[in-house]
């Protein structure tokens, strides 16, 4: 359709035009900026800015709880997605719909009830810090919310695939005399292995972003619960803008990495289904 | 439609994923009798879950924003006057930032599903960018480019226009946050439709403009709402880019959840949840209308 319709449909320069337009300004010319004020520094300038030891815990952390949290959520997802799409059980439109909760709520909401579910007199902390589990201010805590915010990603991704499973493949090895877990094992698990890799991904991507739960739940203590985003901010309060860019690039280049991954394991996942 | 979308279509960080189980129930098997005790944990762990993490934070938020008495509740909400602007404030951002989003959603998608030119996979990736990125790392950018220790933003100061601390610097930071969702709602949409329709109203004499507007836009409309509606959600909800580029000025560039956070870190803990629980309000009713819109678009 593609000559063709260049030359009936209108709009081709219109929408081309507008789109490079407002692209540009909201975000490449913006982002262009970010990388050419930290160009500012000198090399090792921008090494004591970017890789100080400070920096480096912070973006450690980060990745640290980001993943924690992605791996738990790639095992609590597999069971509620199971649960949602092979049984039968009393509130379960409820519970599928709350499974959305997540992506909506805002994150200073987030924040604020764990924070305030997990302190000792908290209606979680109550039990939980007796027990030495103490959340709130605390490297667990991040964890917790970002197990919240990633939660709805696995689900998402493995529930249709799930559905779609063929019958007649599981039957074939319940013929064949294959147990219900070698059936699992080596029938099912294969088939929802690249659904559980893309939502894994994509709950790991957001909990590295993650700011606006975190703030709230996090003593924010450099070198101990300071992730990277909140050392931007750190930065930015002491007005060092060039130091502040220089470890906005670092997560940027890390963005960019998992953005690749992201659409690899699509593409590979795509061609898994075919 | 909707359930390729979740595989095929774009996929990044923080958008809405789009699931929908199908309706019928496939033929109970013998083959997929789960043991009893698999069954049962499987299901206890999913209420469990479930439970404590999204259902008893949701009873929270209300128990706490009520548990001064349902008079207190209003008087935190309305009496206070920081928190009064920052509903305001955020009831004007939001739809600035989503129509910014529409106009650029629709010329997007129109482009990236009618035609075929050089760079446009690139463009489709670029698109979905600022869903990868920091809101933190999104606020700053903005703040470099246009704060007052920036060459442009002194200018633009010197000439009367602050955009930084100001309301235009959170409709920015916001319409970032937020870009791609209406353009991603659309493409897959229009490409499924195709242009048939339209070559079909151009071929019986009419114009680009009627084109658009009788045949385009009804075909578009659901999935356009829908669009509006996640993008308006995220818009009302953002913190993190917010956050850098407001300077919290109470009264005056206090967003909503900004307000949240100074409540909290003021120890008034009743005052925060109150305004939290309008936040939460409003993603609750977001999900309500995602759900009747997901239904009306499967039916067609």
């Amino acid at each position: 359709m593609s000559r063709i319709a260049r030359r009936v449909l209108p709009g081709f320069r219109l929408s081309l035009g507008y789109t490079v337009f407002y692209l540009s300004l909201l975000v490449l010319i913006p982002l262009v900026a970010c990388f050419l004020k930290a160009a500012e520094l000198s090399w090792a300038e921008f090494l004591q800015a970017a890789w100080s030891a400070r920096a480096r815990s912070a973006y450690w952390l980060t990745f640290e709880c980001a993943l924690v949290a992605a791996l738990v959520n790639l095992v609590l997802g597999l069971v509620v997605a199971w649960a949602l799409v092979r049984y039968q059980f009393p509130f379960k439109t409820m519970i599928d719909a709350l499974v959305d909760v997540p992506l909506a709520l805002p994150t200073a909401v987030t924040g604020l009830v764990y924070a305030s579910l997990y302190v000792q007199d908290g209606w979680l902390g109550q039990f939980l810090v007796p027990l030495g589990l103490e959340a709130a201010y605390t490297k667990l805590g991040i964890v917790l919310v970002l197990i919240f915010t990633g939660f709805p990603f696995v689900v998402r991704a493995v529930q249709p695939v799930l559905a779609e499973l063929n019958i007649e493949e599981e039957e074939a090895a319940a013929v064949m005399g294959g147990s219900r877990w070698q059936t699992f094992r080596w029938v099912i698990f294969p088939n929802l292995f690249p659904a559980l890799l893309a939502g894994f991904t994509l709950a790991f991507a957001r909990g590295v972003g993650e700011y606006g739960s975190v703030v709230f739940i996090s003593s924010n203590m450099p070198f101990k619960t300071e992730i990277a985003p909140v050392l931007i901010v750190s930065r930015l309060e002491e007005f060092a803008y060039r130091e502040a860019a220089a470890v906005a690039v670092v997560m940027l280049g890390f963005s960019f990495l998992l953005l690749t991954l992201i659409s690899l394991v699509e593409r590979w996942s795509k061609n898994h289904e075919e | 439609m909707r359930n390729d979308s979740v595989a095929a279509g774009p996929v990044s960080p923080s958008a809405l994923p789009v699931v929908v189980v199908p309706a019928y129930i496939k033929p109970p098997s013998p083959a997929r009798n789960d043991p009893a005790w698999v069954r049962y944990t499987v299901i206890s762990i999913t209420y469990l879950v479930v439970g404590l993490l999204v259902a008893v934070p949701l009873a929270h938020v209300f128990h706490q924003a009520f548990s001064a008495g349902i008079g207190s509740y209003f008087q935190k909400l309305f009496g206070d006057k920081d928190t009064r602007h920052a509903i305001f404030l955020t009831l004007m951002v939001a739809p600035v930032s989503v129509a910014m989003n529409v106009i650029f959603g629709v010329l997007a998608a129109w482009l990236v599903s009618r035609f075929r030119f050089p760079g446009r996979a690139l463009l489709v990736s670029l698109i979905d960018l600022p869903m990868s990125i920091s809101p933190v790392v999104a606020g700053l950018v903005f703040m470099l480019v246009l704060g007052l220790q920036s060459p442009l933003g002194s200018w633009l100061r010197d000439h009367g226009w602050q955009i930084i601390f100001a309301p235009p610097g959170l409709v920015l930071a916001t319409a970032f946050i937020t870009f791609p969702l209406v353009a991603r709602e659309l493409i897959p949409l229009m490409e499924a439709d195709g242009a048939d329709e339209e070559m079909a109203a151009l071929s019986l004499g009419a114009n680009g403009w009627q084109m658009f507007w009788l045949v385009t836009v009804p075909n578009i409309r659901w999935g356009l709402l829908y669009g509006i509606i996640i993008c308006n959600a995220r818009a009302m909800g953002e913190f993190g880019a917010v956050h850098v580029v407001s300077g919290k000025i109470s009264g005056q560039t206090d967003t909503l959840p900004l307000r949240v956070e100074k409540l909290f870190q003021e120890y008034d803990l009743p005052g925060a949840f109150a305004a939290a629980s309008i936040l939460t309000l409003l993603a609750l009713l977001t999900l309500i209308a995602k759900a009747i819109l997901e239904r009306k678009v499967n039916q067609g």
